[in-house]
């Protein structure tokens, strides 16, 4: 698993070059393969979807789109979804955080929509609580570093999306409940944190410094290695002794726990690989949401993860496909030019259309940068809605965007 | 006249991908004019900084990366914690070797992770350190310092560093290193400036983050309205569109007469999505609007700065220092 270790940015890219291409990667056009989303949510082999992109581009909107859609078209369907907006929140009935699902009141259809928001301490305590005897769960619950670690957000959300999302699977094996799990992710800054925090933290819960806390507690001197003394001493001299004891007592007491997260962290990471799961990869058509969207696409490729396809969420729309920028600046300027204020409504209109078609331009060429490096991944564009989406109304019309491609 | 006269310490915060990184680099623009030093700092390990700027990568190490009217410098650093860390050590306490022993075994990663406090003060240590260094002669080294700091969802817990290791630290040197960080955080010397966009998440984080900085006694600066949008339309052609009564035919002679009537559609068709688009337009121009009455019922000095359409670049980042300093911020 070491080789799933974060990278440094500029190596993502070259690796991505070695995965291996997918879909109908012979074609030379930079139109990208359309996505078709009901194909997906309709097919009963699909069984996980998970919603990932960088901040701030539409995750928890897409996700909650794509569940009440396939709710609606049948499916039985639970949507994890991760700090939602309140209003959104509300309006799938979230107000109540008890880290469980609950039904969505105003879905139509056949099908069934649950909804639940991530509780991230919640969920870390109950995996404490499940490996744990109640004593060492509550020395271990109690513990400065064990607090500071579950309410920090630096990974912790990540693990723990990935740890309820393996609880809902296993939920739905036993009690067959549902048939499609949805799942958001964190609002974390880069797409691949998803993938990288929960290892990393894994890797630190029972990684070689923990080993080496470990070893006087456990006494075989063999492991004191000659750095540890040096080691220990630094501690001590910046955190203070008490504070070094203290990650001591944490470690030791979360001694029984670490093999289980590995091998949690392990068992999500091959659902994450198994056929049934797609991911969605979610941009907004700006430079920096598309190369996170670059890097996660091939990263999906490197790790044998399936990627669905890509939704560009947010695109301006066109709105007079005749007049490009230029000739609705220029007609504009003549208009006055020539009339004065008689036709300034007309002139105002076409400025608008102007400044439209010129974002939509830029788009555009945004957009075919993308596909001219993955011409083979399936892409679907939403437009930007006037306001935000915040009910169910909306999150329908998101759907039906998704769906018309 | 800056509105922030013995301001010398700039946190910029703000929902991800609202314009931080854009806003902290125009403020420490602003404030070099005149021939002032400023020093940019990021803390994330993003390379915003050089993204925006478009140089290198930055390493831990302050670089020149711009001038400003009047002699001024922007110098630009890449704080990480690691290197912050062994800094620390070795300036303190001569740890030149088992420094790198830490380092070696990922003590620091590990001390870091699972007490992100513990990080956060490092990271902040070293912007403290800038802030309070000073030349030979007795004058600080850098006349601001200005931070791009972690989004509103973490800014709190980053700022408020005391808490955080509180709860692991009681004694201690780092402890010491906190309060005495926490002492120039909540001084008058300190503004946490919010960036917005006129939308609906980062105008409720950014409400949501005044209140969480006010209960930590953080000094809360100003609200960086950014990428407002304007309008080519008269107030009233505006309330005609928003009201619907607007006649697309009403429209078709001015198109002929600009030479719109050539196409392959139809100008009644071309009229009628003219007025769509611009319906639109409208509409989204009220929720801004609506949004700015929220941010200017927070009470705080409010800074706008527009949309840029082609995108941002050193020449851009100029025209929103203007912006800053015909308004006040810088
Ligand atoms: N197509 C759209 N048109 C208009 N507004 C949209 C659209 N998609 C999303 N939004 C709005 O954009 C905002 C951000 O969306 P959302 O919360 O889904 O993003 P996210 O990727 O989950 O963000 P985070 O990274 O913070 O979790 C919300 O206010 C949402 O209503
Ligand atoms: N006034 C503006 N006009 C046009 N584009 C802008 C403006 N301000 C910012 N942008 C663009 O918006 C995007 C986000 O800006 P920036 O990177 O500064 O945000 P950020 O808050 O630092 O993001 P992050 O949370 O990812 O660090 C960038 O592509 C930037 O070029
Ligand atoms: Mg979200
Ligand atoms: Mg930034």
């Amino acid at each position: 698993m070491n080789a799933r270790r974060r990278e440094p940015a500029g190596q993502r890219r070259s690796r991505g070059h070695s995965s291996p291409p997918r879909g109908s990667a012979s074609t030379r056009s930079t139109a990208p393969v359309p996505f078709d989303v009901d194909q997906l949510i309709d097919d009963p082999g699909t069984r996980i979807i998970v919603c990932c992109g960088s901040g701030g581009v539409g995750k928890t909107t897409t996700a909650a789109a794509l569940g009440l859609r396939a709710a609606e078209r049948g499916r039985s369907v639970v949507v994890l979804t991760i700090d939602p907006a309140r209003r959104l929140a509300q309006a799938l009935g979230l107000d109540e955080l008890d880290n469980i699902p609950r039904p969505v009141a105003g879905s139509d259809g056949a099908g069934r929509l649950d909804a639940m928001m991530l509780d991230m301490k919640r969920t870390f305590d109950e995996v404490v609580e499940g490996h744990a005897n109640p004593v060492k769960a509550q020395q271990i619950l109690e513990n400065p570093f064990y607090v500071a670690l579950s309410s920090s957000f630096a990974g912790t959300q990540e693990y723990m999306a990935m740890e309820k999302l393996g609880q809902l699977h296993a939920q739905t094996e036993a009690e067959a409940s549902w048939d499609l799990i949805i799942v958001d992710t964190p609002p974390s800054r880069s797409a691949l944190d998803f993938l990288d925090a929960p290892e990393h933290l894994a890797s630190l819960l029972d990684g070689r410094f923990v080993r080496m806390l470990l070893a006087p507690a456990r006494g075989p001197a063999r492991l004191l290695s000659v750095g540890l003394g040096v080691v220990t001493s630094a501690l001590n001299k910046v955190l203070g002794a008490q504070v070094l004891t203290d990650m001591q007592t944490f470690i030791a007491a979360c001694d029984t726990l670490f093999g289980g997260f590995r091998q949690r962290a392990e068992a999500t990471y091959a659902l994450l690989q198994a056929s049934g799961t797609a991911f969605v990869v979610v941009a907004t058509p700006e430079p920096d949401a598309l190369r996170e969207a670059t890097y996660f696409v091939e990263r999906l490729g490197s790790e044998h993860m399936p990627l669905a396809g890509l939704v560009v969420n947010r695109v301006q729309a066109e709105a007079v496909p005749a007049v490009s920028a230029s000739a609705a600046e220029r007609a504009a300027q003549q208009l006055v030019d020539q009339t004065g204020e008689q036709h300034e409504v007309a002139a105002g209109l076409l400025l608008i259309q102007a400044e439209r078609a010129r974002q939509r331009q830029r788009q555009d060429r945004l957009r075919k940068g993308f596909a001219g490096a993955h011409p083979e991944v399936p892409t679907v564009g939403v437009v930007a809605l006037a306001g935000d989406v915040h009910d169910l109304d909306g999150l329908r019309q998101v759907g039906d965007l998704l769906a018309a491609g | 006249m800056s509105d922030w006269p013995r301001v010398r310490l700039h946190v910029v915060t703000g929902k991800g991908g609202t314009g931080k990184t854009t806003v902290a680099a125009a403020l420490a623009l602003g404030l070099a004019r005149g021939g002032r030093q400023v020093l940019l700092c990021e803390v994330e390990g993003r390379q915003g900084i050089a993204r925006l700027f478009d140089v290198e990568p930055l390493p831990y190490e302050e670089r020149l990366l711009a001038v400003a009217p009047g002699g001024g410098e922007v110098r630009a650093l890449a704080i990480d914690a690691e290197a912050a860390l062994l800094e620390y050590l070795d300036m303190y306490y001569r740890l030149g070797r088992a420094g790198r022993a830490l380092d070696r075994f990922g003590v620091i990663d590990f001390a870091t992770t699972i007490a992100p406090g513990v990080r956060d003060v490092l990271l902040s240590g070293k912007v403290f350190e800038a802030y309070r260094r000073r030349a030979r002669d007795g004058h600080p080294v850098y006349d601001h310092v200005v931070l791009d700091a972690p989004p509103t969802g973490r800014i709190p817990r980053f700022l408020n560093v005391n808490a955080e290791v509180a709860g692991i630290a009681k004694v201690g040197p780092i402890r010491k290193q906190a309060d005495s960080i926490m002492q120039v955080l909540q001084s008058r010397g300190t503004a946490v400036h919010l960036v917005t966009l006129l939308e609906d998440m980062p105008v409720q984080e950014t409400a949501d983050a005044i209140g969480e900085l006010t209960a930590a006694e953080l000094p809360v600066g100003g609200v960086v309205v950014n990428q407002a949008r304007s309008t080519p339309l008269t107030a009233t052609t505006r309330k005609a569109v928003a009201a619907g009564t607007m006649n697309a035919d009403e429209l078709v002679p001015a198109l002929e007469q600009a030479g719109l009537d050539r196409l392959d559609t139809s100008t009644s068709t071309v009229a009628q999505q003219l007025l769509s688009g611009a319906t639109d337009h409208v509409h989204r121009l009220d929720l801004e609007e609506r949004l700015m009455d929220e941010v200017d019922g927070l009470e705080r000095p409010v800074y706008r700065l527009p949309q840029l359409g082609e995108g941002i670049d050193l020449a851009a980042l100029y025209e929103l220092a203007d912006a800053l300093c015909e308004q006040g911020m810088a």
